[in-house]
């Protein structure tokens, strides 16, 4: 039992990740929604980078593409390279105290939002409203939180 | 134990593949618009995650429904009974109308407007995407939803299916940036282009001449031009008429009719020369008469 539940801890979070990104909200909370996936897979890539990296990362954007309705490619683009200055930085930000994590996660984030922005400005004629950054902070703020939780996901499970 | 990279390709080869590929699912899907058979197997593959991720607010909504107390509901049916009243009193009198109508039409050697079939869909989710209004109702293929079809609310036009899946699908609001209803005003038969603002309670009309008769409190009606709308649903009303001769156009803008923020329940149009898909039968609503 325990033994499939090591193999899979990776998925299922992600999986869960996905479902918290499209989750209806009510629209008052909407706006602040973090970056869930992102949170998830950056997790993963500093813990375990030999497992977790761009490929995951092009993948679960795909999927976010297709959840969100946006052009495919938008967001794998824009997480592969996030998840890219992640995994060639691992060590660094490994010895990072946790609220520098928090730190840089926001500013990867902020990154991925600009990215996406520019691709679907591209694409469409979209305004650029400042509200779109929001998740930034929120996404930095979840940091610690995330990071806790999954670190103990981790011991507990002793994901490899 | 395995070191970073030491099986397959390096990390930059990967962010060179992941982003060439991107960029190619891009060019292809965004702008060449390829993707679009492929798609309905896509959204019906992710379709499980959209339902377990509408389970939560789906629960609390049938907690809140049982909770619901005696006199809430007595309240409930007394407005409802009242309201009936007054609806099944208006219908009286539109049955007539509508027999009066098609008789001087026959009279006139004009086609008469024949009932179009229609369902009812439930809205499962709202994009949290904030570049484009989108929301997922719970019926794709499977009942015959094509892309392209009109979508309705009680008050008015909501917007048209944009993606299809088997048991789900993605409809584009009208105020969003990309979308645009042809209209005519009520009251003069101006026909007009009402244009998404990208703010849910907002419609802009865009190259409408300083003289055009049209005034705040205008009610926009869908004038079928397009062959995507069929003729007559309300789409929005007027409120804004600032006629500045130092710009080339007036100014103009609209609130939809439809509340856009608080959808739950949508109507399914098929008109006259919509694709006939399977029809599950007994989804399908009657309407009155037929």
């Amino acid at each position: 039992m325990h033994l499939g539940l090591k193999h899979w801890a990776i998925a299922i979070s992600l999986l869960v990740a996905q479902m918290l990104q499209i989750m209806p909200m009510p629209i008052m909370v909407d706006p602040y929604r973090p970056d869930w996936v992102l949170l998830v897979l950056g997790y993963w890539t500093l813990a375990l980078p030999q497992r977790v990296n761009v490929g995951v990362a092009f993948l679960n954007g795909l999927v976010l593409d297709i959840l969100l309705g946006t052009a495919l490619g938008i967001h794998s683009l824009a997480l592969s390279l996030v998840i890219f200055i992640l995994a060639a930085n691992y060590q660094r930000l490994r010895n990072y105290s946790v609220w520098q994590q928090a730190f840089m996660i926001g500013l990867l984030a902020a990154l991925y939002h600009l990215v996406i922005f520019w691709l679907q400005h591209m694409l469409t004629d979209i305004y650029f409203l400042f509200d779109y950054l929001w998740p930034v902070l929120t996404t930095m703020l979840f940091w610690p939180w995330c990071f806790m939780i999954l670190r103990k996901a981790r011991r507990q499970l002793k994901v490899s | 134990m395995d070191t970073i990279f030491s099986r397959g390709p390096s990390l930059n080869s990967r962010l060179v593949l992941a982003s060439v590929l991107s960029v190619l699912l891009i060019i292809l899907d965004g702008k060449l618009d390829t993707f679009s058979t492929v798609r309905v197997y896509l959204n019906s593959l992710v379709s499980p995650l959209q339902y377990m991720a509408n389970l939560p607010g789906e629960v609390l909504n049938q907690t809140a429904r049982a909770l619901t107390t005696q006199r809430q509901l007595l309240e409930d049916n007394a407005q409802l009974t009242r309201q009936n009243i007054l609806m099944s009193e208006e219908l009286q009198r539109f049955v007539v109308l509508e027999q009066e109508n098609e008789r001087l039409r026959t009279l006139l050697g004009s086609p008469v407007r024949p009932e179009v079939r229609k369902i009812v869909a439930e809205l499962m989710a709202v994009d949290n995407n904030p570049y484009s209004h989108q929301i997922v109702i719970n019926k794709g293929t499977l009942q015959g939803v094509f892309e392209g079809q009109p979508v309705l609310d009680d008050k008015g036009l909501v917007g048209q299916v944009m993606q299809v899946g088997t048991t789900t699908s993605r409809v584009l609001l009208i105020a969003d940036v990309t979308h645009a209803v042809p209209v005519r005003i009520l009251r003069n038969n101006v026909r007009l282009v009402a244009s998404g603002s990208g703010q849910l309670n907002r419609l802009v009309i865009n190259h409408v001449p300083h003289s055009t008769d049209i005034e705040p409190g205008d009610m926009l009606v869908s004038s079928g031009l397009g062959q995507v709308f069929p003729e007559g649903y309300p789409v929005g009303r007027i409120v804004d008429v600032i006629r500045d001769e130092t710009r080339p156009f007036a100014i103009i803008r609209a609130v939809p009719a439809a509340q856009l923020d608080r959808l739950k329940y949508l109507l399914l149009l098929w008109p006259q020369d919509a694709p006939q898909g399977p029809v599950e039968q007994g989804e399908a609503v009657n309407a009155p008469g037929s």
